[in-house]
């Protein structure tokens, strides 16, 4: 048995070849339901992931991947990879973006980690335009419930996509920066990038 | 109950094992081939797992399934015996053709029992998961392949 297993050789090298082949073919074939890519920014490395239907999950960097992925797989579809190629376009504009080269995305949001009410509320900060802000009350009012302020900030607080579900473009009708869960000092900089403030 | 993990988090943990396998039951010059089917199989598979509780056994039954399809497709096709396979890569540390050829003449099954209990050191009960048999027969067939390569490869002297 020592010479069967010696005989095997260098598994580490040829099966790290053979995963990389595999993603390949499993691309090609479209059995990738969600492809994740990391993106560099000026907050350090994102995590993006998309579906078919669109950009579904945007992950600071203070998140642990694994946990970020995890949580993918088990709302979305556990067939999760690695993918270039399905996060392409979300990572070029991205990218564009943080230059303020890009005011608009142009890729589609895939809305399957959200529901109910935070989900209109989310969709409503959708429209919120580039450089312009607005406060909780609107933003629950459009959501169709304006008394909801409160809920309407726990639903911004789980945004499973910032950044390009502008969550940072709301503020305390008070003039307040009000909270933000990457941290206020990215809401700031994300602001002062947009000219909003 | 597990929850499923990402299919990347999964081929990750599991590749290791499941190449080794391959190429000590397929040869190396097939293993990337079953290496690919078994995976495949296994992302088509993944939606619709239920029970993330022992995902190593679960992928060594698809892989034991592609290794005895292969190795039951090459029996047809007749393979001179003195014929030793190319390496797809950089020749193993210690080749010896004997026992390559020792282990290639088990039947398939058996050559997967032993693979799995005497090269990846796995317990009975997962050879057993794996080869979709009972406990017992799972260490049946890992003895006689044992012992049938002791025999073929000691011999008569």
């Amino acid at each position: 048995m020592r010479n069967l297993r010696t005989m095997v050789g260098d598994v580490e090298e040829a099966s790290a070849a053979a995963a990389a082949a595999l993603r390949a073919r499993a691309e090609a074939e479209g059995a990738v339901d969600v492809g994740y890519a990391t993106v560099d920014s000026p907050f350090g490395p994102l995590l993006v992931a998309a579906t078919r239907r669109g950009l579904v999950r945007l992950a600071y960097p203070d998140e642990a991947p694994e946990a970020a992925l995890q949580a993918v797989a088990s709302g979305v579809s556990p067939r999760v990879m690695e993918s270039p190629r399905m996060t392409e376009e979300v990572r070029r504009e991205l990218d564009e973006y943080f230059e303020g080269e890009r005011h608009r995305f142009g890729f589609r949001v895939d809305w399957t980690l959200t529901r109910g009410f935070a989900r209109r509320v989310l969709q409503a900060t959708a429209r919120i335009p580039y450089g312009r802000v607005t406060t909780y009350a609107q933003v629950a009012g459009r959501a169709g419930n304006p008394r909801a302020y409160r809920a309407a900030g726990n639903a911004l607080g789980s945004n499973p996509i910032p950044i390009v579900v502008p969550c940072h473009r709301v503020l305390h009708s008070t003039g307040g920066l009000g909270g933000y869960t990457g941290g206020l000092y990215r809401k700031e900089f994300l602001l002062a990038l947009e000219g909003a403030r | 109950m597990r929850q499923i993990p990402p299919f990347d988090a999964f081929l990750e943990a599991h590749r290791r094992t499941v190449y080794r396998f391959a190429a000590a039951t397929v040869g190396r010059e097939h293993a990337d081939d079953v290496f690919q089917e078994t995976f495949l199989a296994a992302l088509r598979a993944y939606p619709r797992l239920r029970d993330a509780s022992n995902l190593r056994a679960w992928v060594l039954t698809i892989a034991t399934t592609k290794a005895v399809d292969h190795a039951r497709g090459r029996a047809r096709r007749p393979v001179p015996v003195a014929d030793v396979p190319e390496r797809a890569g950089p020749d193993p540390p210690e080749e010896d053709p004997a026992v390559w050829l020792a282990v290639a003449a088990l039947p398939p099954k058996q050559r997967a029992a032993v693979v799995q209990r005497y090269v990846l050191d796995l317990p009975y009960r997962d050879v057993a998961i794996a080869l979709g048999v009972s406990e017992e027969a799972a260490r049946a067939s890992a003895h006689e392949g044992r012992k049938k390569l002791r025999g073929m490869l000691e011999g008569p002297r």
